[in-house]
């Protein structure tokens, strides 16, 4: 069930005085069960690229292969129906999307369409609702009296609740407060690791150091970099360069290193940075 | 979506680009008036020229022009037959029925078509050149005199610039919620017609609660920054008349002289 580009382009609005191009020439594999991190400066094609994954687009050029289906110019919609049960996709600022009545009943309408059976749509969208982290009652409210970041709960579960393999987030923590965010990403990191595929678009490098293992960087449209983070973060010039940030504990790393500590490798968590602080620091208590 | 041309604007330097939206918008309504004037082959013809004059003066490519037409293609074959075949007179070339060809109905048709493509065409012009906040300010200005019919003039175009400002915002809005409700699996292309009906409603409630939310948003953050109902304004986007707007103005005179002209009585 791995994720294959192969030599994708994307032309938008193709033929019209709007013709632009999105994604040139885009070629990658990505492994199962890893958790990928697309990076790149706004307008660089991420979500256009995103897009991709589930069939919303469909490449002008060259094929993705993905849940062992391949995607061309001319797949038919039938073939997208069955791509998008097995990648669930979570836009940006998801919480627009909902429309039910009641929570629970917008959190079903996903499976529904997918065939699920009413009493299972039900059951997996209270499971889901209760592991994105809401209260029982809000199953029966209407989505519009919840906050704004209870809506993003509701919108994440909607997409969870029928389980795809392969599950694409775009910003999803975007505007909410650092508790929630934490929360959010606990619940994708633990489903990646029962199994799942997660992809994230995210500018917050800190996010992708934690919890990403696999890392796509674009830039005007075309990949300029697929490795581990590690070793995007390893080159400072080369991700200034590109308008990308480092993640901050290897700032203070860096810094520190300008005042003569050694680091064995470059830290990229606050975990890893203690740790080798502590173990610096030893050393030298040892002298 | 974005096969839609009509009020679209595609920026250009042309010499249409640089005249006054207000001399635009009056030219394209009383074109619309006058070319009733044309009644015979020289008189349309006169017209097809001036009008194919002034497509070739906004410099754009031809088949903007063509996406304009093509939209209402089906309206306008479907008049200009009915004229074929239900007006009498002239010489007759066929007759089954009440269905005849006669001559003056061939010519008659021909004029429709005629008149239908060109009226598209200036209109077309007016809004490729011509951005949505312009014609909003043309359009403020020319309903001015309504002013003292008690007409809000300034609330109507203040209504017009927010919403022409908000319609791609929409437009974006709604492909966006689309595709999430896409991705839950929604499909809005297939079944019958009710369940079709159905399958819009995962996309209107949401965009009505956006517009709402919008709509608040946009008018206390309009009351922040100190605007006040009834309050006296100033301008900032000023409309000014160049030398531009007098070409455009002679160019309409002209060809309403030559129509007056050539028209037979």
């Amino acid at each position: 069930m791995s994720i294959k580009f192969k030599n994708v382009d994307y032309v938008y609005a193709p033929g019209t005085p709007f013709q632009t191009q999105g994604l040139s020439n885009i070629s990658f594999e990505i492994k199962d069960g890893s958790f990928v991190a697309i990076a790149g400066h706004t307008g660089s094609g991420k979500s256009t690229l995103m897009q991709h994954f589930d069939g919303l687009l469909l490449p002008s050029k060259g094929s993705i292969t993905i849940a062992n289906q391949t995607i061309t110019v001319d797949t038919p919609n039938k073939v997208l129906k069955e791509i998008r049960k097995k990648v669930g996709l979570v836009f940006q600022f998801p919480e627009n999307q909902l429309f039910e009545e009641t929570v629970l009943k917008d959190v079903m309408f996903g499976p529904l369409n997918f065939g699920f059976s009413e009493e299972k749509a039900k059951e997996q969208a209270m499971r889901w609702i209760e592991k994105v982290g809401l209260p029982e009652e809000t199953m029966s409210k209407s989505p519009f009296e919840l906050s704004g970041g209870q809506m993003r709960r509701v919108a994440i579960a909607g997409v969870m609740a029928y389980e795809p393999d392969i599950l694409c987030l775009d910003e999803p923590a975007a505007g909410l407060d650092p508790e929630g965010q934490k929360q959010m990403f606990d619940i994708f990191k633990n489903y990646q690791q029962l199994g799942h595929t997660v992809v994230l678009i995210s500018h917050n490098m800190e996010d992708i150091s934690k919890y990403a293992d696999d890392m796509l960087v674009l830039e005007q449209g075309q990949m300029i970099k697929h490795a581990s983070p590690k070793e995007v973060f390893s080159d400072a010039d080369w991700v200034k360069k590109h308008y990308l940030d480092e993640p901050a504990p290897s700032k203070l790393a860096r810094s520190l290193q300008k005042v003569g500590f050694h680091f064995s490798s470059m830290p990229l968590t606050v975990e890893s940075l203690v740790e080798e602080i502590s173990k610096e620091l030893r050393a030298k208590g040892g002298n | 979506m974005s096969k839609i041309i009509i009020g679209r604007y595609i920026p250009g330097d042309s010499i249409i680009y640089k005249m006054d939206p207000r001399g635009k918008i009056i030219a394209t309504f009383l074109f619309i008036v006058i070319i009733f004037l044309a009644n015979n082959w020289l008189s349309y013809l006169f017209l097809s020229i001036f009008t194919l004059l002034a497509v070739w003066a906004t410099k754009l490519k031809p088949k903007v022009f063509w996406d304009g037409v093509k939209p209402l293609i089906w309206l306008i074959l479907f008049t200009s037959v009915l004229q074929l075949f239900f007006t009498t007179g002239g010489k007759i070339y066929w007759h089954w029925g009440i269905l005849n060809i006669s001559e003056y109905g061939i010519q008659n048709s021909i004029f429709i078509f005629i008149r239908f493509v060109m009226i598209i065409l200036i209109s077309t012009v007016l809004t490729l050149t011509t951005t949505s906040l312009e014609i909003a300010d043309g359009m403020e200005w020319i309903l001015k005199p309504l002013g003292y019919l008690k007409v809000p003039v300034a609330q109507i175009a203040l209504v017009m610039s927010i919403a022409l400002r908000f319609v791609p915002i929409l437009l974006d809005q709604a492909v966006r919620i689309m595709n999430a409700q896409r991705a839950r699996g929604a499909d809005f292309n297939s079944g019958g017609l009710i369940k079709r009906i159905h399958s819009i409603i995962p996309i209107l409630i949401p965009l009505f609660i956006g517009s709402l939310t919008i709509a608040i948003d946009l008018a206390t953050a309009m009351e922040a920054r100190g605007y006040r109902e009834g309050a006296k304004r100033t301008r900032y986007r000023v409309l000014k008349w160049s030398k531009y707007d007098w070409i455009n103005l002679g160019y309409f005179t002209l060809l309403t002289l030559i129509l007056l002209l050539t028209r037979t009585y």
